[in-house]
């Protein structure tokens, strides 16, 4: 995820190294890219483990496990939609997951770096050095890509959960929890967006398309419950403030899914089947995965585990 | 990405306007290529981007892309050439839309103003006494 160099990086803050790469489109040179680049300035993963390093972020263990389990969902959603880079129908699709997966890659960075300080863990600990019970996430992420139109029906349902999550989030009473969920709530709106309109295309293209989506929403549809189901520790961090209940996100989540799947003229019903779908058992937050996890997880952490400290 | 540029020196002017298509399109490419890999039967048509880095900057062309639709298009625009925060705006005009100048007649189009340097403020001498010139 990332070597000891662009983690000290972090010491110098965002304005140096804006100002080495914006110099190229700014100066006027002819040969100049026609549009100016800049890194932008936004909360980074390397930011939290500075904050992390210096002692003025430190999560507590209620707020730690639940980072975690937020930075697992986003962790293990990144390295899905990873795969499909190289192999999307379109090469302009393939760079649109390419630049979800980036996105959640980073949420996760965010996340598991800062439920690391509670432990003394880096990010990359906690990534590569994990065995598959000690993941938080919920069985939705890990299920395998399956066409086009089953990864679109995964990235729908994540995008309008992990949207109202965040958007909860922002008010949360632990700051760096509320400073990544400012971050990622805008990147989730547009993979809401990403989502929705390739469910109305592909809803409204060909007979075919209809048939993929309507099979890629019946396949995942198992794994929408365990999103939305609370536990001891998200009863704890509501009453704290720190977090939220799932349960609550479910209404705004079953409204507003539910007006896009109306447009598409998919009746959840009749079209779906979605209420006769049973529900899976679930148990990802305590660490019980499906099957598909442990080989997601053994080619993720091959390399760190083959060459323990390597850099690139 | 481009391949498709329109190598007629004048095309035809299709209704500049982009409509949105909503639903509708053909996504037979997208499901058939993403289980057999195969390319895609009906290609996406061409787009040509514009991206406007700052407000009150102009659109700069900066480069071309396939899409299904002008929504998809504005989409991949920004996923393809606003990942370095290069942008504030985006325009996408079908490739189509667009006529060009005949690479073939550069000398009766551009020539023409070469040599005629009292179009140039720099050919007159400044009078006497005028200030602020």
């Amino acid at each position: 995820m990332t070597s000891e160099h662009t983690t000290d990086f972090a010491i110098e803050g965002h304005g140096d190294i804006s100002v080495g790469v914006s110099g190229a489109g700014a100066s006027g040179d002819g040969s100049a890219s026609a549009t100016r680049i800049t890194p932008g300035n936004a909360l980074r993963p390397e930011d939290i483990a500075l904050e992390v390093r210096r002692g003025t972020a430190k999560p507590s263990g209620d707020v730690a496990e639940y980072a975690l389990r937020l930075g697992d969902d986003a962790l293990i959603l990144a390295q899905r939609l990873g795969h499909w880079i190289s192999r999307a129908p379109e090469l302009e699709e393939d760079i649109a997951l390419g630049n979800i997966a980036l996105d959640q890659l980073g949420h996760a960075r965010s996340f598991l770096t800062y439920a690391g300080a509670h432990w003394d863990k880096s990010e990359d600990d906690l990534a590569y050095f994990r065995r598959e019970p000690e993941f938080r996430s919920a069985h939705l992420f890990e299920q395998p890509n399956g066409d086009f139109a089953v990864t679109i029906a995964r990235q729908f349902i994540v995008s309008y959960y992990q949207f109202e999550l965040y958007k909860r989030l922002l008010d949360s009473t632990d700051a760096t929890i509320a400073a990544i969920s400012a971050k990622a709530l805008k990147e989730v709106d547009y993979h809401r967006d990403h989502s929705a309109q390739w469910v109305l295309r592909l809803a409204g293209g060909t007979e075919e398309s209809r048939r993929r989506i309507i099979r890629g929403f019946k396949l995942l549809w198992p794994y929408v419950e365990e999103l939305f189901e609370d536990d001891e520790l998200t009863a704890r961090l509501a009453e704290a403030g720190a977090g939220v209940q799932p349960s609550t996100l479910r209404e705004d989540f079953d409204r507003l899914t539910g007006e896009v799947l109306a447009e598409a003229g998919l009746d959840a019903v009749n079209d779906l089947g979605l209420d006769r779908i049973p529900q899976s058992l679930g148990g990802g937050r305590r660490g019980k995965h499906s099957e598909h996890l442990g080989y997601l997880l053994a080619e993720m952490q091959v390399l760190a585990r083959e060459h323990p400290g390597a850099s690139w | 990405m481009s391949n498709e540029t329109p190598t007629s020196p004048v095309v035809e002017p299709v209704s500049p306007v982009v409509e949105p298509v909503e639903t509708g399109v053909s996504t037979s490419s997208t499901t058939d290529s993403s289980t057999t890999g195969t390319p895609a039967e009906t290609p996406w048509s061409l787009w040509e981007v514009f991206v406007r880095s700052s407000r009150g900057l102009s659109h700069v062309h900066a480069g071309s892309l396939h899409a299904p639709d002008a929504t998809m298009a504005l989409r991949n625009a920004r996923d393809l050439y606003t990942r370095r925060n290069e942008g504030v705006s985006i325009w996408v005009v079908p490739a189509e839309a667009i006529s060009s100048s005949d690479p073939d007649s550069k000398g009766s189009f551009f020539e023409s103003p070469q040599g005629k340097d009292y179009r140039h403020a720099t050919y007159y001498t400044k009078s006497e006494g005028v200030k602020h010139l």
